[in-house]
């Protein structure tokens, strides 16, 4: 029971990060209707930017824990947003009108770029940070085995639900939320009433990185260590996370990112690590031939 | 974007605040992740700081912006015009020339340039550039002269023979002239080629005529290569028995896994073969007792000429003594080339006989679409089926080649990038058709293949600097930059499978790309 | 309502409906219809926009599974098919019902020509031996794709594109694509032939030869044709049959005579409201 308290704690902080990537994509799949591949990438540049960021704060002298943090978190999501528009920018604009696989093959090609690019700037070889948020609370004792919260599961939770909340108000009382969910339904219409449809779409891009820049700042500090090939898996992770809860469902993508971590945590805790990610795979393989559309997709009905 | 309304102060003023604007951005994506570069200190991470390095890039975004504003976007006369005139009839005025001619120029002066610094990048853009230039004017040359030649078959034959005679003759004059070309980098170049053309050929029919996105094409490949490298291992069987085993347990593959997922429409089956391709590749890197884990299979014999090792001192008959030639470690080579040029040219006669077969054409039509083919009775379970067994099967025989070739395979070979590499060829050489993923193979491996050498880069970017990390980040550029040139792929047009008459090809843009 | 006595379709009918009804979650689509279809007739299926016609065509070719009811279609040797039971390629491939779609759906990159053999796909895909045989060469393949070109050609003839035999489908004006769409069902060698809206967007002439083409289906190819239509010319210059659909019930069924004097009809078409249709009924 202890154990398996643990394991749930565990796998929430896990399912929060994930869930805040999985909206990036489900955000875009939403609006455009293609897969971002590019979008874990971004992660990575983000968590990048949050570790580089920290450093420089300390060295010019930041050292209160809290405000640096802030500040770090404020600049991860500014300059990782701008990423995020540049690559929409770049390699996907051009392409909106066209073929279903062009803006796929440039959203690999983006993928490559970034990862090939951090590791010529930053280097191969994996990047630890100090501990910086420690401590936590002892829930109870069972046996030998005690259950711990650890602050930096807290931090993480927290500010997960906090930017949650804020970037679903966002969305739902905004005309940014409105507009968006106008070119979801017809891009065309939604120009013709008014709607800035490629500011839309920047904007999209500009949310959905800087959800990940928060993510990759977590994840830095979650797990202290960071490289530049953390994008390919957690973004694999994060997009399974979406389509499990339906793509294009923004609860969905929260709902799936839980689920993503949970399942991968207590697979790990009960029976291999090493085949985490084929549980997780798998368990989407067999949720998807029964719920063809996700979770919390809408059920597609053909139109004939 | 050619603003002719405007004057010329307004034009510059416009291109210079478009171009401050890239070069702010520019300074905000790289300000951090360039600029600041971390390294190991005594006390954990530090940073090094490269404001010189920041403000290069910063101002290569500024004066390029520049550039293109002035010469190409705010210009009347746009200086890409005589280049796309290479690939039309339009008369060239003395302006075209004049750049045209420049531009031979410049690439023989990049060229010389690289020969006298002996920096493979300046001697490559020099070659990039003559040849692009020169094969143009050339096309349109012949194409104006002999409008009615049929060039595209010409080029098909041309490529074959040279793909047929390749090896042999440069053997021959190698051993006659004793020229020093370094054939054994040619012929493992051409082999690499060759395995990505036939890759490529056998996703694309899963890919091209199906319309079936699958992101995991490389377990077929991985199942290929580890069913041929345990049979040969553990059983010693021989290659010629293994290489149809692996072919059918790829397609036995293809359809275990297809069956489940291929209900899934488009993105849906798309990431399901994704995590497939993943799955395939963890089982292998964990199931230690069979598969050897991250170490892998070594020891796989290399294929033998009908029962004659290619060996210097094997006991018994082999192919030197059979033939009464001295040993060569080329022979192998050349031997290896044949078997991948045949694996290669069987899979385009198959497909290509398939297309023209009710199957290959419930394909095209169920890419164009399904809908409509269940109309008309057509089981789309079954056919897609069909696609991805035949796909899979043909990855499986290159697999098994690759296993031979190497003799060795592990999981590290079959990593998601091999999909995407795979798959780029198939988009990027235009899908469905043949022709074009072959010269997306050659384009992308042999482009990639030729940045090897760029030791010049290292200047730039300190001594940690790996060639191979900027192969594969203007790799991506690449991907991305011929993406948005030319989104259908290089060659777009269909070809009929039956006609009445001369039935011309089918523009591009009629033809669909399916929904999966 | 008008329904007196058994109808001449009702003596052979090719396709019977019972009780069909359809509901997409709380919506009704088409709401506890029953009908037949006769087998040498050209049925007519109306009703204002939204009255559930193209559900029904859906539900009878498979693409909806009916919440009820029952859909029998008549094979030629009396063997009835439950097409409820079947799925959409097998109702096409068994049963013998072939459509067309609303919005056209051809095989847009394919030539003319290819779009009426893909229609025989089946036929031929067996004389291949599932292509195992033809890439051996072995089988009778040779011969069905000739017969299989000959059958596509004489199609090509009669509705006038066999001299487009090799162009691009999607790039065939409108009209054309409308009749290649209806050849290319025929190819499937149906019994019944569902329409759905042939003649829309055409003008006055084509109108003329598309009602010459269906009325040459019935009499010469022992085809029934079912048919959605809103041009009323075309309805009832060729029905034998027509069917009124409003808000997803059936209001009327008869003769296209029977049905224009049918006070529901006109009701249902003039937007009349439920009193006024009631008085009408009563009324002299």
């Amino acid at each position: 029971m202890a154990y398996f308290l643990q394991q749930l704690i565990n796998g929430v902080t896990l399912g929060s990060i994930y869930g805040l990537i999985a909206i990036g994509y489900t955000m875009v799949y939403g609006i455009i209707g293609m897969i971002n591949f590019a979008h874990g990438d971004i992660f990575m540049v983000g968590a990048f930017i949050a570790l580089i960021a920290f450093l420089a704060l300390t060295a010019i002298g930041v050292t209160a824990i809290p405000l640096a943090l802030l500040l770090v978190l404020i600049i991860a999501i500014g300059l990782t947003a701008v990423w995020g528009w540049t690559v929409e920018r770049v390699a996907y604009r051009p392409l909106r009108e066209s073929f279903r696989l062009a803006p796929l093959i440039t959203a690999i090609g983006m993928s490559i770029v970034l990862q090939n690019f951090i590791q010529i700037a930053q280097g191969a070889r994996v990047k630890p940070l100090q501990p910086v948020v420690t401590g936590g609370y002892e829930l109870f004792q069972q046996g030998s085995f005690t259950v711990i919260v650890s602050n930096i599961q807290i931090l993480i939770v927290v500010t997960t639900v906090l930017v949650m909340t804020g970037f679903w108000l966002l969305i739902s009382r905004t005309a940014l939320g409105r507009s968006q969910r106008a070119c979801e339904q017809d891009r065309l219409m939604a120009a013709l009433s008014g709607v800035d449809v490629d500011r839309t779409i920047s904007l999209t891009f500009v949310l959905g990185a800087g959800l990940a820049a928060v993510a990759g700042l977590l994840y830095l500090l979650y797990y202290g260590v960071i490289d530049f090939f953390i994008g390919f898996v957690v973004g694999i992770k994060a997009f399974t996370a979406a389509v499990f809860g339906g793509i294009g469902s923004i609860p969905g993508a929260m709902l799936g990112g839980l689920i993503i971590g949970l399942i991968e945590t207590f697979w790990s805790a009960y029976f291999s690590i090493e085949y985490k990610d084929v549980a997780a795979f798998s368990m989407l393989a067999i949720v998807l031939i029964f719920f063809p559309t996700g979770l919390l997709g809408r059920p597609e009905v053909e139109k004939v | 974007m050619a603003d002719t309304g405007k004057t010329r102060d307004q034009k510059l003023v416009s291109a210079l605040t478009d171009s401050l604007l890239a070069a702010i951005i520019a300074f905000a994506l790289f300000s951090l992740v360039l600029g600041l570069r971390t390294v190991d200190g005594a006390t954990g991470l530090t940073l090094e700081p490269r404001p010189g390095l920041l403000l290069t890039v910063v101002a290569i975004v500024f004066f390029g912006r520049l550039a293109l504003n002035l010469f190409v976007w705010q210009t009347q006369y746009p200086l890409t015009t005589p280049f796309a005139k290479l690939f039309n009839i339009e008369p060239f005025d003395r302006r075209d020339l004049v750049t045209l001619g420049a531009a031979l120029v410049f690439g023989a002066v990049w060229f010389a340039t690289g020969l006298v610094l002996g920096e493979a990048v300046y001697e490559l853009l020099g070659i990039v550039v003559l040849l692009f230039v020169g094969l143009g004017l050339l096309r349109r040359w012949l194409v104006q002269r002999f409008p009615n030649l049929p060039y595209t078959q010409i080029f098909i034959a041309g490529g074959i023979i040279f793909a047929l005679f390749f090896p042999i003759v440069t053997y021959a004059l190698e051993s006659v002239f004793r020229f020093g070309m370094p054939l054994r980098y040619w012929f493992d170049l051409s082999i690499l080629i060759l395995t990505y053309v036939m890759l490529g050929w056998g996703l694309n029919i899963v890919v091209g005529l199906a319309g079936l996105l699958d992101l995991g094409y490389v377990a077929f490949y991985a199942v290929g290569a580890y069913t041929f490298a345990l049979l040969a291992t553990q059983f010693g069987l021989g290659f010629w028995v293994c290489l149809p085993i692996a072919g059918a347990a790829a397609a036995l593959w293809g359809i275990i896994l297809g069956f489940p997922v291929l209900r899934l429409r488009g993105d849906y089956l798309a990431i399901v073969t994704l995590a497939f391709g993943e799955i395939i590749r963890i089982v292998l890197l964990n199931w230690t007792e069979v598969t050897g884990g991250p170490n892998g299979v070594a020891g796989i014999p290399k294929p033998t000429f009908f029962g004659l090792p290619f060996s210097p001192f094997a006991e018994g008959m082999t192919f030197s003594k059979f033939f009464g030639i001295p040993y060569d470690g080329l022979h192998a080579l050349i031997f290896l080339y044949y078997l991948i040029l045949i694996l290669a040219l069987v899979t385009n006669a198959v497909t290509l006989r398939l297309r023209r077969l009710p199957v290959g054409r419930a394909w095209e039509a169920m890419r164009e679409d399904q809908i409509a083919c269940r109309s008309l009775g057509i089981n789309t379970t079954l056919t897609k089926l069909s696609a991805f067994a035949t796909g899979a099967m043909f990855g499986g025989l290159a697999g098994a080649f690759f296993a031979t070739r190497q003799g060795f395979v592990s999981p590290e070979s079959f990593t998601f990038i091999e999909s995407a590499i795979i798959l780029a060829i198939v988009v990027l050489g235009g899908m469905g058709s043949q022709l074009g993923v072959a010269i997306a193979a050659v384009v992308m491996v042999g482009g990639f293949e030729a940045l090897r050498h760029t030791a010049g880069l290292q200047a730039i970017f300190g001594e940690e600097f790996d060639p191979a990390l900027y192969r594969m980040l203007l790799f991506g550029i690449a991907m991305v930059g011929i993406m948005v040139w030319r989104p259908r792929g290089l060659v777009s047009a269909r070809a009929p499978t039956i006609s009445l008459g001369d039935a011309d090809r089918i523009s591009g843009d009629l033809v669909r790309q399916g929904r999966g | 309502m008008s329904e007196t006595g058994a109808k001449p379709w009702d003596h052979a009918p090719i396709l019977l409906v019972e009780h069909l009804t359809m509901r997409f979650g709380g919506l009704t689509a088409v709401d506890d219809a029953s009908f037949s279809v006769g087998g040498n007739d050209i049925t007519a299926l109306i009703g204002p926009n939204g009255a559930g016609k193209t559900t029904v065509f859906n539900c009878i070719t498979g693409f909806y599974k009916p919440t009820e009811g029952m859909l029998t279609l008549n094979g030629s040797d009396g063997t009835p098919f439950y097409l409820e039971r079947l799925t959409d390629h097998e109702i096409n491939a068994h049963a013998r019902v072939a459509r067309t779609f609303q919005n056209i759906r051809l095989f847009p990159g394919m030539t003319v020509l290819e779009n009426l053999m893909v229609a025989q796909h089946n036929v031929l895909s067996r004389a291949s031996g599932f292509s195992f045989g033809a890439i051996l060469g072995l089988g009778q393949f040779a011969r069905a794709e000739h017969d299989a070109l000959d059958f596509a050609k004489s199609w090509l003839d009669r509705i006038g594109l066999l001299s487009r035999a090799d162009d691009a489908a999607g790039g065939l004006p409108y009209g054309d694509q409308r009749r290649l769409e209806i050849a290319r069902a025929m190819c499937t060698r149906p019994r019944l032939l569902c329409l759905d809206e042939p003649a829309a967007g055409l003008n006055a002439r084509e109108s003329e030869a598309l009602s010459a083409l269906l009325k040459s289906i019935r009499d010469e190819d022992d085809t029934a044709i079912f048919l959605i239509e809103h041009d009323m010319g075309v309805v009832m210059r060729i029905s034998d049959h027509v069917i009124v659909l409003d808000y997803g019930k059936k209001i009327a069924d008869g003769t296209p005579d029977e049905v224009r004097s049918d006070p529901h009809v006109i009701a249902a078409y003039l937007g009349v409201s439920d009193e006024d249709a009631a008085a009408l009924e009563g009324g002299p």
